[in-house]
């Protein structure tokens, strides 16, 4: 008998627009011991099946068909006191955020006695000896101390852990994990897998992970099943999964996954996916609105921008003395140089100072020390707005979070419409109209879209209006700040081929930032990598993936999800 | 426009208001009382600002229905022989007045003030927001009384009178700007952090436009929320101080100024010249109320 | 802990200085101190000398510093009407307007808290939502009206209760206490209620929307997912998270319920500060004015300290050494 066993389920969500279904007809098995993965994009319902295994489902979401057995029991539909017997004492769950799971008001020690004591009807000191031995397990260091901190003073990487001891300490069959390491950096990202593997061999419980990466997949997974807007396309082992899937949208799914092994031209176009929209229109230069006014290769200088011993300090500790306010070196003096058309990669994990870098080159903050050269011009030294709006209008930024990354109130044509306005790009408003309506058209939404608000577009698409917008002042040279990575794999996929596109045609220079090696493989001309505000790095992208010369180069190289090592291919 | 009338009726705060009666009872309610009380020379049954229309002969009459009522006085008269409902009427213009023209500059002023405070941050915001601190440790009530206790003393007496309502408007507003500010400013530094205002930065727009086109259209949702929500504490404010004898004089009533005069008349069982100003005052301030409350539930998407 | 509690003690001391400031103001700017204290018939010799001695030609500087000085020590001046020192006067209102105001916090907190967390957690209810329709109703009825409807009813026509003033006092020495006697309570009835109603009505509204902020978070989802049970995820996990917030606005609060005993004060003529105050600004009386000021700005930045320390005790995350 399996241990868990999903038969039929079938989750609506009743709205006064009729009955949204947000998992249809899933069946799976979990044995002991096993790791089964659920991947699927945004919006496929795989969180919702974890909620309801547990009836923790939102109102109004209800399980309105199907069985979940554990051990052979039914247990949907169980009276809310029965239900308690089995949350975190037969089933665990780990949530995504390290960060807002822990109670901020409780020590670790009270949150894990207080859960033991429910389940294991221990005493008070045999609690608090199995809650210290929990967090050895999990790998914290002195856990007698450590157990009388508050929450707050552990950092993200061992939050997770101390979350993992508390669906572990009552020792469950079965552990739900919801996009355990997605709000994790790389290197943590892969110690809190080590971990997770080694606490399901060593107890043999059974775990579900949900996630949409599918390198965490290959990590860990024994099985996978892949979910696409409610339902289960696939169900079968990881490297059969992986490497020779039979459905479409598993075969879509994982040919845009940026690979990490070599470098690829453009990501396959794959169907089955989010529909792209109008197909990319060429641009010629020479006769375009987009190419006037610009010097193809007309520049003497070697370099079109080159930064030199940058630095940002930001105010961490404030007071009124000078010796006693604390500084946090951001940007700790970094060098380096861009040539004309080319696309500098720029790597770092969170908090190394990367999109700083890009903030203080186009002039969101203002460099503490240092020089931003642009085109021969040492921009940091232009006193005038005028003089600094000429540049700036010839390097553009386009950023992370489609969500925030447009103005809510205003329409699209008028977003991208503003940059032409300002900088007086056209000769008329007719003009501005029929040149928005034109860039709509080449990053694929359809002039149409133009009259639109935010809102009713996408993540992709919205990354889309972003590119239309920077476009909108010629720029020479684009700034990308994790364009890609709130998105979709498949949809990342078109946005990586489009900017791909466009710096070819565009002959833009680039500054492409990422935490995501593979993309920055698929992308960039030369690399640079960043730690802690310094640049440690710098090659070109074959030499560097291939042989790094740097410690923690290597490092990063190394924890790199490798999706394909399982592959028949 | 029929495109916004289209997205404004197929839209989730059209359905929410549809669906809940209370609500509707509460608008209509609101509409017909600032209604009645703009057009209260048409409207209503005496002016109360001619004399030729009352007589002291006719003064302290009870309600129609019972004893010694008229049908000419359906609510009554008070000690000088108006109309009660007249007064009513006449009344709820004064405190509609007052409410909405200081929620307007209250508005105006903490708008402007947590703009600037929010976006330009360090010691200008550090400046700002210790004031606004200082103020907002005190009821709003209390500064009422103070700013209007301290014009009204600068003020010459003969003037008094006739600014009174103008004295009472600028009381008003500045209790009341704290909250925009406070408002305005934390959404504000929110929204400066946002990435469509790096990307205006990013395209060269100088501050004060970025803060004008940009921000400012982001931060009106809760402005507005607090506006409904204010401008019933503002009649409210109105109200009490013209109950305290500081506010409206009793040649202009508004509806606090006529529980005042009533109160008088309550022990010699008179009680129609307060309670009917009195229900009056609390059925618009609980129309308003309500209709604040659920702007605000079915602007906060959280509640859903 | 005590680098904290001197960065507010400081931030305290600058809150009186403003207020200090303001009622200085007052003094210089609005009426003319002298005229109000002499006579009509007195020489513009006498007058000047008046001048002289009250300091009034000495720099602005120097007159600000004296007046702090004078306001530490409990010096407020003579009230331009009652000729009588300011300081005699708040003390003699002073326990009237404390008694009422406490008594009135102790009502608002008592019920307000219970009803704030029912209606948070049982958000569907019928009782509920009739908590929400009254509270409702609760912050749509002006303070005096509830005063003169209370008065009317219990007062005039059922005739139960007494409607002004604070029945018999008993004279404790340096504390006049209506507490010990049966009119007093009688008496303190129904202005406590009047108090109380608006308070207590802001109180649940606070407390629910806080706890369903609350336990919208993950760690409490969490909790649930742990097993744990719905009454410890209530109080202790919910609950106490919900009043590291909740405590600072509960705690300005109740300092408002001693300015707003001004208008209950007046509806029931209850003889205490806010009747004082009221009173003097319809006169013009500058010293009660800003006397009452300084006095209401230091029980503010008093409770204000409280509410710092008690959040303090509550919060871990304010405890860490930077």
């Amino acid at each position: 008998m399996p241990l868990l066993q999903i038969r039929g389920m079938r989750v609506e969500f009743p709205s006064r627009r009729g009955s949204v279904t947000a998992v249809r007809d899933v069946n799976f098995e979990l044995e002991s011991g096993e790791i089964l993965g659920i991947v699927g994009e945004s919006g496929a319902g795989k969180s919702t099946i974890a909620n309801a295994i547990l009836g923790l489902l939102e109102p109004p979401g209800i399980m309105s068909r199907g069985e979940v057995l554990l051990d052979g029991e039914c247990i949907d539909g169980l009276p809310i006191e029965l239900m308690r017997k089995i949350r975190g004492k037969r089933i665990g769950m780990i949530f995504q955020d390290p960060l807002t799971s822990l109670n901020p008001l409780q020590t670790i020690e009270e949150q894990l006695v207080e859960t033991i004591k429910i389940h294991l009807q221990f005493g008070e000191s045999e609690a608090q000896k199995h809650a210290i031995s929990m967090l050895e397990q999990v790998g914290i260091p002195d856990p007698d101390i450590r157990i009388k901190h508050y929450p707050h003073q552990f950092s993200g990487g061992m939050r997770q852990r101390v979350v993992i001891a508390l669906s572990l300490c009552a020792n469950p069959e079965v552990i739900l994990a919801d996009e355990p390491t997605t709000a994790l950096d790389v290197s943590i990202q892969a110690q809190i897998l080590d971990l997770m593997r080694r606490l399901v061999r060593e107890t043999g419980v059974g775990m579900i992970i949900i996630t949409h990466d599918m390198g965490v997949i290959s990590e860990i997974c024994d099985r996978v099943m892949v979910m696409y807007r409610g339902d289960v396309v696939e169900t079968g082992p990881t490297r059969k999964i992986l490497g020779n899937p039979d459905h479409p949208y598993t075969r879509s799914l994982i040919s845009a996954v940026p690979r990490a092994d070599r470098r690829m031209d453009r990501f396959p176009l794959v169907e089955y996916i989010e529909a792209a929209g109008t197909p990319h229109k060429p641009i010629d230069v020479q006769d375009h609105w987009l190419g006037k006014a610009r010097n193809f290769g007309g520049s003497k200088n070697e370099f079109l921008v080159s930064v030199k011993d940058l630095e940002m300090r930001f105010t961490t500790v404030r007071s009124m003395f000078k010796s006693r306010r604390r500084y946090l070196k951001a940007v700790d003096r970094v060098s380096f140089d861009i040539r004309p058309g080319e696309v500098l990669g720029l790597v770092g994990e969170s908090g190394s100072g990367k999109s700083t870098v890009a903030r203080l080159i186009c002039g969101i903050y203002k460099p503490y020390a240092g020089q931003v050269v642009f085109d021969g011009t040492d921009l940091t030294s232009l006193g005038s707005r005028r003089q600094i709006n000429i540049y700036r209008r010839q390097m553009q930024m386009i950023f992370q979070d489609p969500f925030s990354s447009l103005n809510a109130r205003m329409r699209v044509a008028d977003i991208v419409a503003e940059p032409i306005r300002f900088h007086r790009l056209a000769s008329s408003n007719k003009e501005v109209l029929a040149i928005v309506d034109d860039l709509l058209d080449h990053v694929g939404l359809g002039a149409a879209a133009g009259k639109k608000f935010p809102h009713e577009f996408s993540g992709g698409q919205r990354q889309r209006i972003s590119i239309a917008r920077a476009l909108a002042t010629r720029p020479r040279f684009l700034i990308c700040d994790e364009p890609t990575s709130a998105l979709d794999v498949s949809i990342q996929a078109q946005i990586l081929n489009l900017l791909k596109d466009l710096q070819e045609e565009l002959q833009l220079t680039m500054l492409f930032i990422s935490h995501d090696l593979p993309v920055i493989r698929q992308v960039c001309d030369r690399v640079a990598v960043m730690r802690d505000g310094k640049l440690v790095e710098e090659a070109k992208t074959e030499d560097l993936f291939n042989k790094p010369q740097n410690e923690y180069t290597a490092h990063l190289l190394k924890l790199m999800p490798r999706l394909h090592s399982h592959g028949a291919k | 426009m029929r495109d916004f009338l289209q997205r404004f009726f197929g839209g989730d705060l059209w359905w929410s208001f549809r669906s809940s009666p209370m609500v509707i009872v509460a608008a209509i309610t609101t509409f017909v009382m600032i209604f009645s009380s703009a057009f209260a020379n048409i409207v209503a049954p005496y002016d109360i600002f001619d004399l030729t229309q009352f007589n002291l002969m006719d003064s302290l009459k009870p309600p129609v229905w019972m004893e010694r009522g008229e049908v000419g006085f359906l609510l009554g008269t008070d000690d000088q022989g108006r109309d009660v409902l007249s007064t009513i009427l006449y009344g709820s213009r004064i405190s509609l007045l007052v409410g909405f023209f200081s929620v307007i500059s209250a508005m105006v002023l903490g708008i402007i003030i947590g703009l600037i405070a929010g976006y330009s941050g360090g010691w200008v915001d550090a400046v700002l927001m210790r004031i606004a601190d200082v103020q907002l440790s005190f009821p709003a009530i209390l500064i009422a009384l103070l700013v209007n206790g301290i014009i009204s003393g600068l003020l010459p007496g003969e003037a008094q009178a006739d600014l009174a309502i103008y004295v009472l408007i600028v009381a008003i507003s500045l209790s009341f700007w704290v909250q925009y500010a406070r408002t305005v400013r934390s959404s504000t530094m929110v929204e400066r952090t946002k990435e469509y205002v790096q990307a205006a930065q990013v395209i060269g727009l100088p501050q004060p436009l970025i803060l004008l086109r940009h921000i400012l259209p982001n931060v009106m949702g809760p402005v507005l929320v607090i506006a409904t929500i204010q401008l019933a504490l503002a009649i409210i404010t109105e109200a009490t101080l013209s109950f305290l004898g500081v506010g409206v004089p009793p040649t202009s009533p508004s509806l606090g100024t006529l529980i005042r005069i009533g109160n008088d008349y309550l022990f010699s069982g008179e009680w129609w010249i307060t309670v009917f100003p009195g229900l009056a005052l609390v059925i618009l301030v609980l129309a308003v109320n309500i209709l604040g409350d659920w702007l605000r539930d079915a602007l906060n998407p959280k509640l859903r | 802990m005590l680098f904290f509690i001197g960065r507010r003690l400081y931030q305290a001391a600058l809150v009186m200085l403003t207020v200090a400031l303001i009622a200085f103001a007052m003094f210089q700017y609005v009426g003319d101190p002298v005229s109000n204290l002499a006579g009509q018939d007195t020489t513009v010799a006498e007058r000047e000398l008046l001048k002289e001695r009250l300091g009034l030609n000495d720099s602005v500087l120097e007159q600000f510093s004296r007046f702090v000085i004078n306001a530490v020590q409990g010096e407020f001046g003579v009230s331009y009407r009652m000729r009588v020192p300011v300081r005699d006067l708040i003390a003699e209102r002073f326990p009237a307007t404390l008694e009422l105001s406490m008594m009135s916090a102790f009502l608002a907190l008592l019920v307000g808290i219970p009803m704030g967390v029912y209606t948070a957690l049982n958000r569907d209810s019928w009782l509920s939502r009739s908590f929400m329709t009254l509270s409702l109703i609760g912050i749509s009825l002006p303070t005096f009206l509830i005063g003169i409807f209370l008065i009317l009813f219990f007062g005039v026509i059922l005739q139960w209760l007494p409607t002004f003033g604070r029945g018999e006092v008993v004279d404790l020495g340096w504390w006049s206490t209506g507490m010990l006697t049966g009119s007093g309570w009688r008496s303190m009835i129904m202005p406590a209620i009047t108090l109380a109603v608006f308070q207590m009505t802001l109180i649940v509204r606070l407390i629910r929307a806080e706890m369903l902020e609350v336990l919208r978070t993950d760690y409490i989802k969490f909790a649930r997912a742990r097993g744990l049970s719905e009454r410890s995820i209530s109080f202790s996990h919910a609950l106490k998270n919900t009043l590291v917030p909740v405590i600072t606005i509960i705690g300005l609060q109740i300092g408002s319920l001693i300015a707003f005993a001004i208008i209950t004060e007046s509806v029931f003529q209850w003889p205490g500060m806010g009747l004082l105050f009221i009173q003097a600004i319809g006169e013009v009386d500058i010293p009660i004015m800003s006397a009452y000021l300084l006095l209401i700005g230091f029980v503010f930045v008093v409770i204000n300290l409280i509410v710092d320390i008690l959040y303090y005790t509550i919060d871990p995350r304010l405890r860490v050494e930077k």
